[in-house]
């Protein structure tokens, strides 16, 4: 790494989400079907990273909900969490990253083919919200590790086999 | 209430048992398959967090072999062989015959993959039929399905129909060692991630075995 300045990374694991304001840049790693949703006001410099698993709440069979979980109120909770810390709802724009179909199953339920009906989810989510989505690198069948940095708004995504990349 | 708050110490001992009877088949499998010794440790039963699980499988950014496959039948779950690099290329250079295999140059070839592939479904398939024997519930493995990838990427699946009802997993892990000197760099993991339902089913079944 050449990065000059010493920045802290915070990471956020998977089901959950977190808030950042410089000189910190957010991680999430190893995303597979799963979805890292990255909102963040530039102006402000804040960003929040969700890293969502299923695409609707409504699929929980019990009755507390962890918000980060799904992309319906995940997204909402990243965004009032935002709005909290500063950021205005006009300039809030959104990457993602993630979606991805690992494994490669001849039969198998809704639940194998997760990672587009999470991406389809979150987009909706966000038009519903009126954030647009300014990059994303969605699908495929590679894991992606994904880190935003606030002093370019540059999301950073790495896979196994197929490089490394700034969207 | 979660249905993992209300397992019992004893239950875990049954879960504990059933790993150890299924790794242990499984292991003597993969020893038939080399013609060597191979090692198991004692299954560990933990109860843990989706980021706890991605973490005893070596953390998110880790990059592994995994084969994935599903129960079905009776009692629902999610399995995993997971393999660390070396292990997969030592596997695969025996299985294929072909010392020259490496692991780091992609793509790699059909074959290699085929045979791991097939292991873990040999492997998991002596998992299952001793699980399916000592329950005498009908229960089999889907195709397996293998992704050389990051652990995060790839164990989440076996997390979803858990995460529509909780957020913690049980899971059953027990670790295969090739031999003692090698053990650091040389292991595989059997992961069994039981559906939310699975716990009621097996314990019904054993129940009524112990009555017969």
């Amino acid at each position: 790494m050449t990065e000059l300045l010493k920045v802290e990374v915070v990471k956020v694991g998977i089901a959950d989400m977190k808030i950042v304001k410089p000189p910190c840049s957010i991680r999430t790693s190893g995303l597979g079907s799963c979805v890292g949703v990255v909102v963040y006001d530039e102006k402000k410099a804040v960003a929040g990273l969700v890293h969502v698993m299923l695409p609707d709440s409504s699929l929980s069979k019990t009755g507390q909900i962890n918000a980060a979980k799904f992309a319906d109120t995940g997204v909402r909770e990243l965004v009032k969490r935002l709005v909290k810390e500063g950021a205005r709802m006009p300039f809030l724009k959104a990457k993602l990253a993630g979606g991805a179909q690992m494994f490669q199953f001849a039969s198998g339920g809704d639940l194998m083919r997760i990672g587009p009906r999470n991406v389809e989810a979150v987009r909706k989510q966000l038009a519903d919200l009126h954030i647009q989505v300014v990059a994303e690198d969605v699908g495929g069948n590679s894991g992606r590790t994904i880190e935003f940095h606030l002093h370019d708004c540059l999301l950073n995504i790495r896979t196994v086999n197929k490089g490394t990349k700034n969207i | 209430m979660s249905f993992i708050e209300k397992i019992s110490p004893l239950q875990l001992d049954i879960l504990k048992e059933i790993g150890n009877i299924g790794a242990g088949n499984a292991a003597t499998s993969l020893s038939a398959i080399l013609n060597r010794k191979i090692d198991m440790n004692v299954p560990n039963v933990r109860i843990v967090s989706f980021d706890e699980m991605i973490e005893m499988a070596g953390g998110a950014d880790h990059v592994v072999a995994s084969v994935f496959l599903r129960i079905e039948g009776d009692a629902s779950g999610s399995m995993f062989f997971v393999l660390s690099l070396p292990l997969a290329q030592y596997l695969i250079r025996k299985m294929a015959g072909d010392e020259t295999f490496s692991i780091d140059s992609t793509p790699h070839a059909e074959l290699a993959l085929s045979c791991l592939q097939e292991l873990g479904n040999i492997l998991s398939g002596s998992y299952l039929s001793s699980l399916a024997d000592f329950t005498q519930l009908n229960i089999f493995p889907s195709v397996p399905s293998l992704s050389i990838d990051m652990v995060g990427a790839t164990i989440s699946y076996g997390l979803l129909e858990l995460s529509q009802e909780s957020d913690a997993a049980i899971v059953i892990d027990t670790v295969l060692v090739k031999d003692q000197l090698l053990a650091d760099s040389i292991d595989g993991h059997f992961f069994l991630l039981p559906d939310p339902d699975f716990f009621e089913i097996i314990f019904g079944a054993l129940e009524l075995t112990a009555y017969d």
